[in-house]
């Protein structure tokens, strides 16, 4: 008796929740379209469309925008922010040397001057820059910005002590003098051979080696300046001192801020930014599927991680016509693949590398990341195609269904003496659910032909300098193969190849992003590349040391990233930005 | 009984210790069993480019080069007479209770426990209001309809709301009620009380509709029961047997019986969440000390973790004192002489 | 059987008949569905009691004492609350002070309780509430039916207590049940009880949990406030002693069924049943040779829910073979002894006579 009634019980409350579960799933849609206000101008824009062009252009002034990130900042300190959407995001409060300029697509790449006139000029070989600042930049507090506040800037941004996260770019470039710890702890050293500020509108750089590239090294945050006597140090992040269209105001950290007008600012000064929107608030940690849901109901504008649409909201936008076709699929910046290891025998033999690059299937890639809109554009180059220098070329086809070219495949296991296959180990980082269905699907499509994968996780904190990233460690223990991953700092062969293509960054120590390629002559066409001051010619030098890299097989490239993002009902000048890969968050505007 | 209570909080004091030495300890000792050195601690606290001085440099600044004794020793001590903080550009001194700085934000770590802590308090005191009236009603009302529709639906619907875990029925809450019909606040739109209270409750009303449904599942079950067995005592006939109405009877007589073990889980359930209700907090996006403890375990932030872990442990021990000094007074028979 | 036939089986000498007893019972049923069958817990039960007089019920456990007592307080009709199991079913009739109390609404009957009928239970720790003090529930049962204030409530009960027996009522009344000592907690359940004046008083085995000292002084209570209050008392139990101290009539009753009925003296020295004379026999007693066993009746209490045919008490009864079938067939109907004393068996008068002179008597 008392069974029956238990079992009912269980029945009626599974029931209830179906019931639930159903009325959220048929509730979205119809809700938040019929919460439309007097937003879209007529005809609605399509899926993707931000991706190459502006949604909702306007040049109206007003509203506010809505932020939320379901983390938080690393900091707010322009000297020491290291995420792609927190330097998107960054321009809003500062003025860096040169930026990106704000543009939908690939005009989103070009490199305009923002503090300075023009862009740098070299001279000793590419070794010596020279900037030209402009005239009437305001601090927020009326001050003048000078040389001497970004040179202040950059230096305090060597100090790895209080700032220990961001990029180490300038300690490594600049010949800063022996033993230099900051203006902080070496506040009477000489900082001219690296930074010269001979009057107050000029800037001078030293570098140790021809960078070619500089001017993308100067758009980094850390050359927005700081003023000496605002700077408080690791407590800075709490009060920056703004110097573009919008300063601080109501910082409660770890919760929220909100961005309101600098009055200060000086449109003339300023033919980059519009400044449209009145003021932005942001909100701190949270959570991540009601993000997706108050954008859809039009209760928030953006997520400013662009970390992409939750798994949850996912298919209820791609299957809803309505929803899909106010979504973006903008490509990131990011290549996902898995490193092939030379020093594992018998991968020390190119045929047997190729082997795994013609029998992998790369749609089981591709799902294991999250299929075409969530994961990425099957990736036949290192380089994405978002990055100047991109050249498209396919070394090793597999095939029209991209499930590999078994034929091939055989063909190179001979020719490297393995005629049956071989055995070895493929390392991934046991957090990631992708990594781990990534190496899963590659056990599996290997094994067609007789390749025999073992699975082994390893903690993520350590993946690079304790296991995969440790030279010794893989030799040890046979890993062939380790997935991998590398965004680039910013969109230029540089930023995207030099960490992960150089030999020279490899350590015996461990820690390096690179785990497999050692090609002496791909580091001396990059060393050649970085002194060539031609644009055009430069990234066509990128291109080719793409291809060189891939002739190797060391790399078997698997995704290209994409995400899916949603467009915010009250913005205006909604458009994706291949500098970050994401919505371009200077550009935008607001209804109301 | 005064003399009981001031000995449950020396002794409180005590445990409160044992208890921080404890966070401290799986903080830096555990990692050691698996060779970790204060170098490879420290390297969760650096950017993606950093050199192994920066890692150094790093594990120096946050003190983890120091014996572990002599780390805990300049953390307590902190609490009793403040601490100075080295940010770079200066010092800061950090007044006493200081519970040290966050190793990510540089924030000092007691003044955002004293921000956060209202926002726990009000969420859980909310709720617990009205998982305790609506699940003693629902228990009354099913023990004394046994067997009938009402009863069978309210203790299915209990099942529902003991088994679904609060993330998925407060997503969909809001995704109905907020989204949907937009009769509730859209997580994340907290207000302070003290500067609107109509805002403020509105804020709250699905957290708290949300996170009682969760309690007051488990709350009619056990009035239910309770009440079935004080039902059947021998001075619920006397009390029948003096005259007295059956409501009477019900509410003065059965429901007293059955109150008592409802009302000692309360007290230990309200100390338990006002440690912080991790998963409602994260659900609605509000930033109470559940949500500022997942910040900072994730982000393997020992000061924030430590300074949870106490505010945590002193409402629990508190709640304990205070249920076991309720059981005095709401069984005669328990008193202290 | 009828009222007036019952009451004149029961006339016990000339004059007794014009007045009308306080209670009266008529061929009481009450029957409990359950899921193993219709327990028949009482099963055609008689009886009356006259104001001022005590009458004793006396039987083994499960005889159906409690469920009479019950019965005739109403405490088995369920509140409208409980419906959806069905409850006991009662028949027959219960006369209060000439009032039909089974045909009434429960709300009547309720508005009577604690009234004009109060019962007192066997176990006083539990049947007070542990969580209120004694003065806060005799108040209580003295408010439900007298509207007056706290304060005034207050002094009655003191006084009540007072006059059971409680030594320093006035700090005693704000005391819990469990601090008080058994005695004087079944005291403070006798001065709620009677807190309202009630005329009839029913004490369910009110010694049974006491010491035998404290026995005494509860039985000289409940005899003093009867004859104070002129009362009527009906006081169940399965002590053949405390019957002996305080009855002025006895029922004897076996599996829900009247066995015999008469005065104190007519029971004690003249039992008709054999039941009776079992009961009797498995006295313990002094002045009796210990080596002799005690005359313990065979056997156990049959089930209620399948009572033996015809008279209950036959497969232990070793003298139903005399009446030749009788006792396994035919329910025995209840005959005059003599004046007020009535039996349910089926041997005859003869027979019974000299059963009791030869075989029982001596052995007692």
């Amino acid at each position: 008796m008392n069974h029956s009634r238990s079992w009912r019980a269980r029945g009626l409350a599974a029931v209830g929740v179906s019931a639930a579960l159903l009325l959220a799933a048929c509730g979205g849609g119809g809700g938040a379209s019929s919460q439309q206000g007097s937003g879209s101008q007529g005809a609605q824009a399509a899926f993707n469309a931000a991706s190459t062009s502006v949604v909702n252009p306007s040049d109206k002034k007003g509203g506010t925008l809505k932020f939320a990130n379901p983390g938080d900042w690393d900091t707010l300190d322009p000297g020491e922010t290291y995420y792609a959407w927190s330097w998107n995001f960054a321009r809003n409060y500062g003025r860096s040397l040169m930026m990106f300029k704000a543009a939908p697509g690939k005009e989103g790449n070009q490199l305009v001057p923002d503090l300075a006139e023009g862009p740098g000029q070299a001279s000793d070989g590419a070794k010596t820059w020279t900037y030209k600042l402009r005239q009437g930049v305001k601090f927020e507090d009326g001050t003048e910005v000078t040389s001497a506040d970004v040179k202040y800037a950059v230096l305090r941004s060597t100090d790895k002590q209080t700032f220990p996260n961001g990029p180490a770019y300038w300690e490594a470039i600049l010949d800063l003098p022996d033993g230099y710890k900051g203006p902080y702890k070496s506040p009477n050293a000489n900082t001219d051979s690296a930074i010269e500020t001979p009057d107050k509108y000029t800037i001078v750089f030293h570098s140790k080696q021809p960078f070619a590239a500089f001017d993308y090294l100067a758009q980094q945050p850390d050359t927005m300046p700081v003023p000496k006597d605002k700077d408080t140090g690791a407590k800075y992040r709490n009060s920056v001192v703004s110097s573009g269209p919008y300063k601080f105001a109501d910082v409660q950290p770890g919760k929220s801020f909100n961005l309101i007008r600098n009055d200060q600012w000086d449109p003339a000064t300023d033919p980059n930014r519009k400044a449209l929107p009145d003021r932005m608030e942001v909100a701190l940690n949270v959570n991540p599927d009601d993000v997706d849901n108050r954008i859809l109901s039009g209760d928030l504008d953006v997520d400013v991680s662009a970390v992409g649409v939750q798994p949850a909201a996912q298919s209820r936008v791609l299957q809803d016509p309505n929803l899909k076709a106010n979504a973006d699929n903008p490509l990131g910046t990011r290549l996902n693949y898995t490193s092939i290891i030379p020093t594992v025998p018998p991968l020390d033999k190119i045929d047997c590398r190729k082997a795994i690059m013609y029998a992998m299937d790369q749609t089981g890639y591709q799902a294991a990341y999250g299929g075409p809109f969530a994961g990425g554009d099957l990736a036949t180059t290192i380089l994405p195609p978002n990055i100047p220098g991109y050249q498209a070329f396919d070394l090793f086809p597999n095939g029209q269904d991209h499930k590999g070219d078994l034929d091939a495949a055989k063909k190179s296991l001979e020719a490297c003496g393995q005629p049956n296959g071989f055995e070895t180990n493929i390392g991934y980082r046991a957090e990631r659910p992708k990594e781990k269905a990534t190496a899963e699907a590659f056990q599996q499509a290997v094994g067609r032909v007789g390749i025999k994968l073992t699975l082994k996780p390893y903690p993520q904190g350590d993946y690079f300098a304790q296991y995969c990233g440790l030279p010794p460690y893989v030799v040890k223990n046979k890993l062939g193969l380790c997935l991998n991953s590398w965004g680039a700092d910013w969109p230029d062969g540089f930023g995207f190849l030099s960490q992960i293509v150089d030999s020279r960054v490899i350590r015996e120590t461990g820690g390096s992003s690179n785990m497999s390629v050692r090609i002496p002559e791909v580091d001396q066409m990059l060393d050649k590349a970085l002194t060539e001051l031609n644009t055009d010619k430069r990234n066509q030098m990128w291109g080719e040391i793409d291809k060189r890299v891939m002739e190797e097989a060391v790399i078997y490239p698997g995704v290209y990233s994409k995400t899916l993002l949603l467009r915010s009902k009250n913005a205006t000048n909604i458009m994706v930005t291949d500098a970050f890969g994401e919505y371009d968050y200077l550009g935008m505007g607001a209804q109301k | 009984m005064f003399a009981y209570i001031v000995r449950r909080l020396l002794w409180a004091v005590v445990l409160l210790i044992v208890l921080s030495m404890v966070t401290f300890g799986i903080f830096y000792l555990i990692p050691r069993l698996g060779g970790a050195t204060p170098e490879t601690l420290a390297t969760r606290y650096v950017g993606r480019a950093a050199t192994a001085e920066t890692v150094h440099l790093t594990a120096e600044r946050l003190g983890f080069l120091d014996p572990v004794p002599v780390q805990y020793w300049n953390w307590l001590k902190g609490i009793f007479v403040g601490a100075d903080y080295d940010f770079g550009a200066g010092v800061e001194h950090c007044p006493a209770p200081c519970f040290g700085y966050s190793f990510i934000t540089h924030q000092p770590v007691w003044p955002e426990l004293l921000d956060r802590a209202p926002v726990t308090i009000s969420l859980v005191i909310g709720a617990s209001i009205i998982w305790l009236v609506a699940g003693v009603t629902i228990g009354v009302i099913s023990a004394l309809r046994r067997g009938t529709l009402f009863d069978r639906s309210a203790m299915g619907i209990a099942l529902a709301g003991v088994s679904l875990p609060i993330f998925f029925t407060g997503l969909i809450a809001l995704a109905f009620f907020s989204y949907r019909l937009g009769i509730t606040s859209p997580g994340g739109h907290y207000v302070p009380f003290s500067e609107n209270p109509a805002q403020w409750a509105y804020s709250l009303l699905l957290p708290w509709i949300t996170l009682a449904f969760l309690f007051s599942a488990q709350y009619a079950r056990l009035t239910r029961a309770g009440m079935l067995e004080t039902m059947t005592e021998d001075y619920i006939r006397t009390a029948r047997a003096k005259g007295l109405s059956e409501r009477r009877v019900i509410v003065k007589h059965a429901l007293r019986g059955a109150l008592t073990p409802v009302l000692t889980i309360f007290g230990l359930d309200v100390g338990l969440l006002l440690g912080g209700a991790v998963l409602t907090e994260k659900t609605f996006s509000l930033n109470g000390l559940g949500k500022y403890a997942l910040d900072g375990i994730l982000n393997n932030d020992l000061p924030k973790i430590l300074g949870v872990t106490l505010v945590a442990g002193f409402f629990v021990i508190m709640a304990n004192l205070f249920v076991d000094l309720l059981y005095g007074v709401i069984d005669p028979r328990v008193r202290l002489a | 059987m009828t009222t007036s036939a019952l009451r004149d089986l029961v006339i016990r000498h000339p004059g007794q008949g014009d007045e009308q007893p306080f209670l009266e019972v008529v061929d009481l049923h009450v029957h409990f569905p359950t899921d193993d069958g219709l327990v028949k817990s009482v099963d055609g039960l008689s009886f009356a009691l006259d104001r001022g007089r005590t009458l004793g019920i006396v039987g083994e456990s499960g005889s159906g004492k409690s469920v009479t007592s019950l019965a005739i307080m109403g405490l088995h009709t369920r509140p409208a609350s409980e419906q959806s199991r069905p409850g006991a079913q009662l028949s027959g009739e219960i006369y209060l002070d000439g009032d039909e109390l089974l045909g009434k609404t429960p709300e009547y009957v309720r508005s009577l309780r604690g009234k004009r009928m109060a019962m007192i239970f066997q176990d006083p720790l539990s049947a007070m509430n542990p969580y209120y003090t004694v003065g806060h529930q005799i108040i209580e049962a003295y408010r439900v039916h007298n509207p007056v204030n706290n304060k005034v409530a207050r002094k009655h009960a003191i006084e009540m207590l007072g006059r059971v027996g409680i030594p320093e009522p006035s700090r005693r009344i704000d005391a819990y049940p469990h601090q008080f000592s058994g005695g004087m907690r079944q005291r403070a359940m006798i001065a709620m009880a009677l807190s309202c004046d009630p005329d009839l008083l029913i004490a369910d085995e009110p010694t049974t949990a006491l010491d035998v000292t404290v026995q005494a002084q509860i039985l000289d209570l409940i005899r003093d406030l009867q004859r104070e209050f002129n009362s009527s008392v009906v006081l169940i139990t399965h002590d053949l002693g405390v019957v002996a101290e305080l009855a002025d009539d006895v029922l004897v009753m076996y599996a829900g069924r009247a066995m015999e009925y008469g005065s104190a003296e007519q029971l004690f020295n003249r039992p008709a049943h054999p039941y009776t004379w079992g009961l009797l026999g498995s006295m313990p007693r002094f002045d009796r040779t210990r080596s002799e066993r005690l005359l313990a009746i065979t056997g156990s209490p049959p089930s209620l829910i399948n009572v033996p045919s015809g008279c209950p008490f036959h497969p232990r009864c070793a003298y139903s073979a005399r009446n030749g079938g009788l006792s396994e067939e035919i329910r025995p109907e209840l005959v005059p002894v003599e004046p007020g004393h009535i039996v349910a068996c089926h041997l005859s008068q003869t027979d019974r006579e000299q059963i009791w002179e030869h075989e029982i008597a001596p052995k007692l």
